[in-house]
């Protein structure tokens, strides 16, 4: 059995994406636990220069693949050359940050080197005696917690977004080990094309620190200006209920709920939403929730932290003007 | 083209739960169940391209006890031609890879199809992994989260728009392919009356692990790398709100601004 816990970094544009940090953070709690070491994994072309970052942040080694079919993620891909590497290196277990491409190749992976994938992960665990890892994972769009473990090594594990804090940049520096092996083109199964992203920089909902959300009391996709004016203040991301999506005012990648997204970020800021159950399941685990809403006795407004009563359309912009003047300063 | 649709029947996504006092699981009893909602868009995607080309076979194909042969009925109501029902004791406790190994064996035997489509994820276990696990399996591509699919013109390769953080993936993937659905693919129709009646008279096959040429080792908990401990509530978080009201707008937004900084510490 090996002796390394290993976290698979991802990038894009040749920037290491700031969820595997929190993956790092999360290799870390459970290596300390096994009394296993930290590697990192950059698979990639021309991107051995995340070594050092990765290093910093508590890596002991970086297994790092350089080759021309990985030059743009693809699951195939990255299928073939983490299977070979776990081959060869044996690792205990290995982490990703739970997003869009890791949901699209660690099964792959798991089938491939016929193991165990715990996806979405808020807590992993270690039992000595077996020698097996364990996770926590909401099920039932957060309505239960379940413990799941791993049979089988390595464990896969991912980890879903602001569980687990970032790791510290106290790592030691990183001993960089260029590993040789080949991936075919056919063996990609189709790479990305392109990405297409909104001409604003847009923050990430499942990723920001602050998501401003608006719902059926926003009456229109216009009146969501006065949301983005606040997001911007904030450098949050904007949010919405099914209903405001459902009624065509944003789109669907901004839903926050269940048929949507998961959310958990520092503040929390709802904005005409009554609160039903399926978006409740979206944010309810946010640290800190603000709903404004004209309706005291909305379900939300009692989950709230702090909940406003009053208009919206009046309150808002009165929040803007106050963040920015306290955020100027 | 001959195109499958993965289903799983799964607790409405309205109703609350109740977790067994064991610990063992939720407690399914008096439930109501569906369609997973992603499993619907797959379906109705299926649905549409038969439509467009004016010829193939959509064929629904689900895993689980006796009473997942109401959700195959319905998507057979929704216009699939025939129905595959994985049903035998033995696929219970199956994890998502040995539910997505039976799943291969499953449309080996009743393909070969042109195009899978799957959920993108099941709202019950929201694990994520059956798609691209089946797709591995199966030895053939995969497209996950898909929101667009526009097939070729010489019907060999399909092109899918993918919802990535901060923006849309563009990946074009051979033909036979596994594709994932993502809310926004469509809006999936309703079950006409006559939909119904003629389900009714639809073929729904079952397999077990047998006819498909697996093992105990291969399903249920022996086929299983990973296995569930306990299943808990989720931990309550504890509130107490504090209410802003009967403020002018401004003193509100002043009251609010101060309490998210000195209080809860947050800015």
């Amino acid at each position: 059995m090996g002796s390394e816990i290993w976290v698979v970094a991802e990038h894009r544009g040749g920037q290491l994406r700031r969820p595997t940090l929190e993956a790092l953070g999360a290799a870390r709690q459970l290596a300390t636990a096994a009394g296993a070491a930290v590697a990192a994994v950059v698979l990639g072309k021309n991107a051995g220069g995340l070594a050092a970052e990765l290093g910093t942040h508590g890596a002991a080694r970086v297994l790092w693949v350089d080759e021309e079919n990985l030059d743009v993620y693809s699951s195939g891909g990255y299928t073939h050359a983490l299977t070979e590497l776990a081959r060869a290196h044996k690792p205990l277990a290995i982490v990703f940050a739970a997003s869009s491409q890791a949901r699209d190749f660690a099964p792959r992976l798991a089938a491939r080197l016929d193991t165990g994938l715990l996806p979405d992960c808020i807590e992993l665990g270690w039992d000595a005696a077996s020698g097996r890892v364990s996770a926590k994972r909401f099920i039932n769009s957060g309505k239960a917690l379940a413990t799941v473990q791993v049979k089988t090594s390595p464990a896969l594990v991912t980890t879903r977004p602001k569980a687990f804090a970032p790791a510290g940049a106290d790592g030691a520096g990183a001993e960089t080990v260029k590993c040789d092996l080949k991936v075919d083109a056919a063996q990609c199964y189709g790479k990305v094309k392109e990405y297409e992203q909104p001409a604003a920089t847009k923050v990430e909902l499942t990723e920001a620190d602050v998501v401003v959300s608006g719902g059926r009391g926003m009456k229109g996709p216009a009146e969501f200006a006065v949301l983005e004016e606040l997001a911007q203040v904030l450098g949050a991301a904007i949010g919405a209920s099914r209903a405001a999506v459902d009624a065509g005012w944003r789109e669907h990648a901004a839903q926050v709920g269940q048929t949507g997204k998961v959310v958990t970020p520092k503040l929390y800021i709802a904005c005409g939403i009554s609160g039903a159950i399926q978006h409740l399941v979206g944010m309810t685990n946010s640290k800190i929730i603000v709903a404004i809403n004209k309706d005291a006795d909305a379900p939300l407004m009692k989950l709230a932290d702090y909940a406003v009563v009053g208009d919206l359309f009046q309150l808002v912009p009165a929040l803007t003007q106050e963040f920015k003047r306290v955020l100027e300063k | 083209m001959k195109i499958a649709v993965c289903i799983k029947q799964v607790p409405d996504t309205s109703a609350a739960l109740k977790v067994k006092p064991d610990g063992s699981g939720v407690d399914t009893e008096g439930l109501e169940f569906v369609i997973s909602p992603y499993d619907e868009y797959g379906l109705e995607e299926a649905l549409r391209t038969k439509e467009k080309l004016a010829t193939g076979e959509v064929v629904v194909v689900g895993l689980g006890p006796e009473r997942v042969a109401k959700a195959l009925r319905s998507g057979l109501a929704m216009g699939a031609d025939r129905a595959v029902h994985l049903a035998d004791a033995a696929f219970d406790g199956s994890d998502a890879i040995a539910t997505a190994r039976a799943l291969a064996a499953a449309l080996k035997k009743a393909g070969p199809f042109d195009l899978v489509w799957a959920g993108k994820e099941a709202t019950d276990d929201g694990m994520s992994t059956v798609g691209a696990a089946l797709a591995e399996f199966l030895g053939i591509p995969h497209a996950s989260e898909v929101k667009k699919a526009e097939l070729s013109a010489d019907k060999t390769s399909i092109t899918c728009w993918s919802e990535v953080e901060g923006g849309t993936a563009v990946v074009e993937v051979k033909l036979p392919a596994v594709l994932t659905a993502q809310k926004g693919l469509n809006e999936p129709r309703y079950a006409s009356l006559k939909g119904i009646m003629m389900a009714k008279k639809k073929e729904l096959a079952t397999y077990t692990p047998a006819d498909l040429g697996l093992s105990a080792e291969q399903v249920g908990k022996g086929g299983s790398r990973s296995e569930v401990l306990k299943v808990e509530p989720p931990p309550k978080k504890q509130t107490n709100t504090k209410l802003i009201k009967d403020l002018e707008p401004d003193a509100a937004a002043k009251e609010l601004v101060r309490l998210l900084r000195e209080e809860a510490k947050v800015i």
